[in-house]
């Protein structure tokens, strides 16, 4: 481990260099229309408490009953992240009071997790690979949402969340910065959006992470961690990992210690502030739910679900460099989000892949970015996107035009080849019609066209007014040898 | 009082067949003896109208020739037991006016064989107690009395209402809760039959939860074929529990009567307890040569765990307690107390809200939970409890249909008797008990005599796993070899 420590990911600090070690829990909401113990609707958005059983209320002689669907879940998150299937595990009660939990506990898994040991590998954006350890997955209730600032002196509670199921996936001490610990949940987003085990919606709380940050001096011990609850962006876990490196690092150069407690991330300023210490955590009084039998299913079980599993981006991004010979800097891009990949691949079907990449990589993605759109939503479909790599490929319209054809075809849609036809697009490559025009042009710049022949670089000055004269239809490369040619280059 | 009400439930169920007798008029006697007892304070809440509403419908059924199995069949139905727009406490303050929208499946699968709600019965708190005195309620007074006094006296807990009410003629029978013995003890203290069936029979949906891993529902009442009668209609799988069963309900009924020859009958010799009452003693030897006359074999076993049964269930139970009651909070339902902020307004609620004995298993459960005490406490309990489940596994491994025990160490005591300064006397009542509930097994109380002051003392009769019938067929011989109990006469009726 300690070889890892490169001195590029080190952080210098007054005194020396430190390494930051972190390792994060993720709660990742499990895609599933009923909650983990109750049939109530998991739907966002509903009205407060819309969506609450007698069972997510807490009503006396209620009783857990747990949802398959979420089981499956769980496993096929298991299986792609590599890890271990528990085919027993024991759901635990987690006792504390507060008024968004009405049983007064969570139900969780606390010592035999439905998932253990797995790995994420992580290619990072200046090269190499970062392999992540997933210690455990477990299946637990989320909690309702307490409410502040509806009355001066009551908290009002909505239960809509109450019992839905997440996910907990804990990472090994393996992170060594934020960039790596953004790398990594972006990586574990996308490996569950693609098996639909969650969605990774982090603006809904779809997708948060609790992060334990440690410093130490490279090559010893693990230092005293502080762990920063619910960062609920990508962005803020980077800038938290790094306002608390930068704190613990302070404290320890100041001459102090690192004091074991739960810590806040406030956006707004950029900081972590104390939340509890540990002298003043909870003693949560775990034991296994009598309500609920252990949770127990066989191999055969978890082998239809890996049958079933769809290709992960790992897999994906192989393929996508062996068979379309991507880079992988464009393949990573690509496999990151299912339907960025879904789409160039309809793109690129028969075409030639390194220009579908970058169509969809830069124009279209740019396109998508600048009026805050998803893929899923772009005006543009893979079938004219493809079209208009096809007018290229045949020549029959140039670059240039090729660029003002998406934007036709992004804000009035319709079939590019028609548009390039009705609109007189077409990219003019009969050499009567080109040098008719540019005989014109060195006709009528007879001046210019002698000091051409002392200073050649002048050929682009007449190329462009071919081109103003053609309406951007001439085939460059025909205008540049005519050119050469009337003007003795 | 009247013949209505001295009827067993099977008599009552031929005769409504028979047309003898109508369900609206048997449940009128019920609801006057009812109206009439109410110094016993065996029900907590009467449901006179839904009581006739429920009588007219089944004698409409039984008029057209459509009757239920237990069509017009009164009875009470434990304060535990959620039921529908009627409203179900627990017989905790905590609880006040708590209606529930929804009706438990042991209730929902009585009325559904066309049962008869007289009201709610009296408990323990929680069903936390050994005589029915933790009642947010109040005591419960037993029909019966010493001979020669009129101190009142338990009827057990913390089923003690159903077993007031069953043994007072109030009711044909009762729906009862046994987490440690709350069933087979208040049946034992009053002369009547009480079972616990096997841990997954009823399904615990809809029933306040005491300790989840030990709660079985169960009937009591006036013979062994009546008890069998209920537990037919409250048991079988439910998939709202998932720790319910799934297993076919037998016809429990048809046990009853069987012949029990050549069955082996085990007597633990652990449960010869020091300073065992020699009237005890001498009940146990009854009924070993009454098993024994009727061709069982008699063989001595042995149950060596025994002895740590109670103390481990005393972390056990307390410790899912204190789990399972922290739902009330004040926060959804019940009482709430107002205090400053959230944590003044829990303590103040639950200080107020819950009784004594309440708050001392939940903070009996939090210890042995608590970080650093776990591991001492409650997961050497549960050791305990596998190797108390495994000695029963060795026994019937054996060969051993049943084991036969005494139900309680004693007689019912008087009210205000027991416990005051020191706990551990109260909990020593279900020290025959607590080992069923244990190891989940199946168990039965039956009345097999009268103690030197003229109370009743009961038999318990364990069997294997989710073989009630043996329990029915076994329990039905010391019943008619006992003969039936004479009850007592009503002195608690007014004039």
């Amino acid at each position: 481990m300690d070889a890892r420590a490169t001195p590029a990911k080190l952080i210098k600090g007054a005194t020396g260099d430190w390494e930051v070690v972190v390792g994060l829990e993720v709660h990742a909401q499990v895609t599933s229309k009923a909650k983990l113990f109750s049939g109530a609707s998991t739907a966002f958005g509903a009205a407060p408490n819309a969506n609450v059983s007698l069972v997510d209320a807490a009503m006396p002689g209620m009783l857990p009953v747990i949802n398959e669907e979420c089981v499956k879940q769980a496993i096929r998150t298991g299986l792609g992240l590599k890890a271990k299937i528990n085919l027993r595990s024991v759901f635990d009660r987690k006792n504390y009071f507060y008024p968004d939990l009405p049983q007064g506990y969570q139900i969780s898994q606390f010592k035999s997790p439905i998932v253990g040991e797995g790995e994420v590998v992580l290619d990072m954006p200046e090269g190499g690979q970062v392999t992540v350890g997933i210690e455990r997955v477990h299946l637990e209730q989320d909690a309702g949402k307490s409410v502040h600032d509806q009355h001066p002196t009551m908290s009002f509670v909505d239960l809509n969340r109450s019992g839905v199921a997440l996910m907990e996936i804990v990472s090994k001490p393996d992170i060594r910065s934020a960039d790596e610990a953004k790398a990594y949940v972006s990586k574990l987003r996308s490996i569950l959006r693609y098996l639909g085990t969650c969605d990774g919606d982090m603006e809904k709380g779809s997708l948060r992470a609790d992060v334990n940050v440690s410093v130490r001096r490279p090559g010893t011990p693990l230092g005293t961690r502080c762990e920063i609850k619910n960062v609920n962006s990508i962005r803020f876990i980077g800038q938290a990992i790094e306002h608390e490196a930068r704190r613990q690092i302070e404290v320890l150069e100041d001459g102090g210690s690192i004091v074991q407690e739960t810590r806040l991330f406030d956006p707004n300023r950029g900081e972590t502030r104390s939340m509890r210490s540990k002298e003043e955590a909870h003693d949560y009084r775990y034991f296994p739910d009598p309500d609920l039998l252990p949770l127990e299913f066989d191999q055969a079980y978890v082998d239809a679900l890996a049958t079933d599993l769809p290709e992960l981006p790992d897999e994906k991004k192989a393929r996508f460099m062996g068979d379309h010979g991507l880079s992988a800097y464009d393949a990573d891009v690509l496999v990151a989000e299912l339907q960025t990949a879904a789409f160039f691949e309809q793109v690129a079907q028969g075409r030639d892949a390194k220009a579908a990449a970058n169509w969809v990589i830069n124009d279209l993605t740019g396109r998508l970015n600048k009026e805050g759109r998803q893929i899923e939503e772009s005006p543009v479909s893979p079938a004219q996107l493809g079209a208009i790599l096809d007018l290229i490929g045949e020549g029959a319209i140039s670059g240039k035009i090729a660029k003002d054809l998406f934007e036709i075809v992004w804000t009035e849609g319709g079939d590019p080849r028609a548009i390039v036809e009705s609109r007189g697009m077409a990219q003019v490559s009969d050499l009567g019609t080109i040098e008719a025009i540019v005989d014109g042009i060195v006709a009528a710049n007879a001046d210019k066209a002698e000091q051409a022949k002392e200073k050649p670089a002048m050929i682009g000055w007449f190329v462009g007014q071919v081109m103003k004269a053609s309406g951007g239809k001439a085939n460059p490369q025909a205008v540049n040898d005519l050119l050469k040619r009337k003007l003795g280059l | 009082m009247s013949d209505l009400t001295s009827l067993t439930l099977a008599e009552a169920r031929d005769r409504l067949r028979a047309k003898d007798v109508s369900a609206t008029e048997l449940t009128d006697a019920h609801l006057a003896a009812i109206a009439q007892a109410r110094s016993l304070n065996a029900f907590v809440l009467e449901t006179p109208d839904e009581a006739r509403a429920m009588a007219k419908a089944a004698d409409a059924r039984i008029a057209a020739g459509a009757a239920l199995p237990l069509d017009g069949i009164p009875l009470g139905i434990k304060d535990l037991f959620a039921t529908r727009g009627v409203r179900t406490t627990a017989c905790s303050h905590i609880l006040d006016n708590f209606v529930p929208t929804y009706e438990s499946t042991v209730t929902a699968q009585l009325w559904r064989d066309g049962a008869v709600m007289l009201g709610k019965l009296n408990n323990d708190e929680f069903a936390m107690g050994s005589s029915n005195e933790t009642s947010y309620f109040g005591p419960v007074a037993s029909p019966w009395r010493r001979e020669g006094s009129n101190a009142p006296l338990v009827p057990g807990g913390s089923s003690g209402g159903s077993a007031s009410a069953v043994a007072a003629r109030l009711c044909l029978g009762a729906t009862a809760t046994d987490t440690g013995g709350s069933i087979r003890q208040p049946a034992a203290f009053t002369g009547t039959v009480g079972i616990k069936p096997t841990y997954g029979r009823c399904s615990r949906w809809g029933t306040v939860a005491f300790a989840s891993s030990l709660d079985q529902a169960g009937p009591i009442a006036r013979t062994v074929r009546d008890t069998a009668i209920l537990l037919r209609s409250m048991s079988g799988h439910d998939p709202k529990d998932t720790t319910s069963a799934d297993l076919p309900v037998p016809d429990f009924e048809a046990a009853v009567g069987k012949s029990v020859k050549g069955m082996r009958i085990g007597i633990p010799k652990e449960y010869r307890i020091d300073g065992m009452a020699d009237e005890i003693e001498g009940l146990w030897a009854q009924g070993r040569a009454w098993l024994e006359a009727a061709g069982a074999e008699i063989v001595e076993v042995s149950l060596p765990h025994t002895k740590y049964a109670l103390p481990a269930y005393y972390i056990v139970a307390p410790a899912e307690a204190s789990s399972n009651l922290a739902r009330y909070d004040g926060v959804r339902y019940g009482l709430r107390v107002p205090g400053g902020d959230i944590t003044a307004m829990y303590e103040k609620t639950r200080a107020e809200g819950f009784g004594k004995e309440v708050r001392r298993r939940i903070m009996i459960g939090a210890y042995v939970l608590s970080a650093g005490y776990y591991d001492a406490y409650y997961l050497r309990a549960q050791k305990v409890r596998t190797l108390i489940k495994r000695d029963f596994e060795t026994c019937f491994d054996a060969g051993v249909d049943a084991i036969l025990t005494p139900a309680t160490p004693s007689a019912a005591f008087g009210i205000g008797e027991k416990g005051g300064d020191d706990p551990v006397e109260m909990y020593l009542n279900d020290i025959f008990t607590v080992t069923v509930n244990m190891a989940g097994l199946p168990g039965i109380a039956v009345p097999a005599g009268l103690s030197s002051e003229g109370l009743p003392l009961g038999l318990q009769l364990i069997g294997r796993p989710f073989d009630e019938e043996t329990l029915f067929s076994l329990g039905e011989v010391i019943e008619q070899a006992a003969g039936r109990m004479k009850l007592p006469e009503p002195w608690w009726a007014d004039e």
